[in-house]
């Protein structure tokens, strides 16, 4: 049977959405409970920072709720979380976040072996080993309890001690007192809102951040990717990376003074990538044609890349780090590679456009495919038209056309 | 057997050495390839590992398709046993292969694995070093497309990679390329001997021991054999030069811990945000401690 957009059609999409819950409940009758938020929260950890990053809305309970509602489809998860922002009024901008005051939960450096407050290796998988814990196939609710107790056991865990640590200082602070990268550049005074302004190419480099920010995890990583593998040049450092908590200011409803509002888990990653011109030493392109004024002065220096997302996405951090750097070379050289182009790289990294776009496709597409259908045929006629006159013309084809 | 059987737990058991057995000899069929023909990138089937990409599974495979319970393993990354990554691997291999010894020695081991060091304690020819390789063709830095760089080693073209060298000196009056330095193997193809510093590439040239490098993520193996030419890229006015660890005064730097001046050296951020340097092979820098140590004594032993 068709699908055809008639009376029937809203029977269908009413049954079609009962199924999709016919499908999330049909446990229930084996006696499975259904997912908390909480559980979906603390155990799906990284699937529910990923929607929250590529949502673009920093909600926990939300998150949670997404991922149940969507059936752990992360895109279809994000996408709920974006409608769901579109709903909301602006209400005002936190002034710049300083990540030095991170509530640590995690901080690496790959440049340095020792680092001024150390390397802190936290919650991660990278050095497990890919073998299956069979264990988990029948947790029980004790030894579940019990992995937390073991570690837990004659720990302080009310203490607020790692919280009052004075700030770490940044890896990069001591590579900018050596003069080996550049200065941090000065915070634009109002970035650039991709919720309220569309991208109008060329854009400035917040622009191209907030994009990424909230891109698709695996388009970003397959993108920074290519850039890796040779189509490219970056060459990242892990400088610094670093997950935790950091304070959100607001301004203060009667006295307008900035005061903590709450906090958010963030990912943030510094890469330096292989030494070349210094950004400062040219002046950014602002439009296709412009010419790069280079100071022969300025000393060669390593070239910084940015990253940072909502949650723990490292791998998201780490990419959005590397494609931040090829788009300013991109920006200021022209690209030679898919991830120098801005246009290629922050038109195609959204998991909301383009998994839109991509499921579109189930619609139907009669009309035009009828349209295509009568162009093939008329093509296909004046084909044999033509072989007909031409073997009409020279008796001594080899050849007979199929009627 | 039934699949009940098949699904038991002592069914997931795995063999020794992880992969199968078909998977290891095609594995040391691309090994023997590599061999024959030194520098040359053999394509393999590469396995999935317990370990991400990039982690070191092109070493890994080559280490588990060759390992055997006699012998002795040693894993090194960035000079360190006992960094993470070394931990988990050795913790890993010693795990699925029993009765293979784990050691911190250089001269104890038949096996090391390395990521992005060559050891300061020069290797023996019952020896085989085996290289972690994240990117395995020089070529990639000017050519990335893959099908175009098979046809440049075949035909022996590098004129590319002189002129990124030729470029480069004339843009900044030295060569910028610091680690993965390309070398030429046996007059013929051209290496990335994997991100070793260039201080180490010497070692790589008519080396006692087998040097095998495995490139998991990207699915090629190959190899230095013993006995071997391996010359870095230079030009005959403007020659290779190693990282040269001097101060700022023209000094060479010393070691902090066991005063060694003539080993790779780590740099190290202090909290005060001084630097200091250390070796960066920490189990010849432990070695070379005790040594001095031993002979203080014995000197002290003479004393009285």
């Amino acid at each position: 049977m068709s699908y055809v957009a008639i009376k029937g059609g809203e029977n269908a999409i009413r049954e079609a959405a009962e199924l999709l819950q016919v499908l999330r409940t049909r446990g229930s009758t084996e006696g499975q409970p259904p997912l908390s938020p909480q559980a979906i929260e603390r155990q799906l950890h990284f699937l529910h920072s990923q929607v929250m990053s590529e949502g673009g809305l920093y909600d926990t309970q939300l998150a949670s709720l997404a991922v149940k509602q969507s059936l752990g489809d992360p895109m279809e998860a994000a996408f709920l979380l974006r409608a769901s922002r579109s709903t909301r009024p602006r209400i005002a901008n936190t002034p710049v976040i300083d990540t030095r005051k991170m509530r640590l939960i995690r901080r690496i450096s790959s440049a340095f072996k020792d680092i001024p407050g150390g390397q802190m290796l936290g919650p991660t998988p990278d050095y497990t080993q890919r073998l299956f814990n069979w264990e988990l196939l029948d947790e029980s609710g004790e030894s579940f309890r019990n992995k937390l107790m073991q570690w837990t056991d004659g720990l302080d865990v009310d203490s607020t001690e790692s919280a009052e640590e004075s700030p770490l200082p940044k890896v990069l602070d001591f590579l900018r007192e050596q003069g080996l990268v550049d200065d941090a550049p000065e915070p634009c005074d109002e970035p650039f809102d991709i919720t309220r302004e569309p991208l109008v190419f060329p854009v400035d480099r917040s622009a191209a951040l907030a994009t990424m920010t909230r891109g698709q995890q695996g388009g970003i990583v397959a993108l920074a990717y290519s850039n890796m593998r040779g189509y490219g040049d970056v060459h990242p450092t892990i400088a610094e990376l670093r997950v935790g908590y950091v304070p959100v200011e607001l301004p203060h409803p009667v006295t307008g003074e900035p005061t903590e509002a709450g906090e958010v888990l963030i990912t943030e990653c510094e890469v330096i990538a292989m030494y070349e011109r210094s950004d400062e030493a040219s002046t950014q392109r602002t439009g296709v044609g412009d010419t790069v004024e280079i100071d022969p002065e300025a000393p060669p220096r390593f070239t910084l890349g940015y990253g940072a997302c909502f949650g723990h996405n490292e791998a998201k951090a780490i990419a959005m780090a590397i494609l931040d750097r090829s788009l300013q070379k991109g920006m200021r050289d022209g690209p030679s590679n898919p991830s120098e182009d801005p246009e290629f790289v922050l038109l195609h990294i959204d998991g909301i456009d383009a998994m839109g776009f991509t499921v579109h496709y189930k619609m139907p597409h009669y009309v035009t495919f009828a349209s295509d259908l009568d162009r093939l045929r008329k093509t296909q006629q004046q084909h044999a038209d033509k072989k007909q006159s031409t073997e009409t013309e020279s008796p001594v084809a080899e050849e007979v056309a199929s009627p | 057997m039934s699949l009940a059987e098949l699904q038991s737990p002592q069914h997931r058991e795995h063999t020794f050495g992880l992969i199968d057995e078909t998977a290891k000899r095609e594995i040391r069929r691309a090994t023997l390839k590599a061999v024959c023909v030194p520098g040359y990138q053999v394509p393999f089937a590469s396995r999935e590992m317990p370990l991400a990409r990039g982690f070191g599974t092109g070493g890994l495979q080559l280490t588990l398709s060759m390992i055997g319970e006699d012998d002795t393993l040693k894993i090194i990354d960035q000079g360190s046993d006992e960094s993470v990554n070394a931990c988990n691997m050795r913790d890993l291999i010693t795990r699925v292969c029993p009765g293979v010894e784990p050691t911190f020695k250089t001269e104890d081991a038949s096996i090391v694995q390395t990521r992005h060091r060559i050891p300061e304690t020069p290797m023996r020819e019952d020896q085989t070093l085996v290289f972690q390789v994240p990117y395995p063709d020089a070529l990639v830095v000017v050519e990335a497309n893959e099908a175009r760089r098979v046809q440049m080693h075949g035909e022996a073209d590098y004129a590319r990679l002189f002129v990124k060298l030729y470029e480069d000196i004339v843009q900044y009056d030295e060569i910028t390329l610091s680690h993965r330095y390309p070398t030429r193997i046996h007059g013929h193809y051209i290496i990335d001997p994997s991100p070793i510093p260039r201080y180490d590439v010497p070692k790589l040239h008519q080396s006692k021991q087998l040097n095998l490098f495995g490139a998991g993520r990207e699915k090629k193996i190959y190899a230095v054999p013993p006995y071997t030419d391996a010359k870095p890229l230079e030009f005959q006015d403007v020659n290779f030069r190693v990282e040269d660890h001097l101060d700022d005064g023209g000094r060479r730097l010393v070691c902090c811990k066991c005063g060694a001046d003539n080993t790779f050296l780590d740099e190290l951020v202090l909290t005060d945000g001084s630097r200091a340097y250390a070796c960066s092979d920490t189990e010849y820098c432990r070695r070379m401690v005790q040594q001095a140590k031993a002979a203080s004594q014995t000197a002290r032993g003479g004393v009285s």
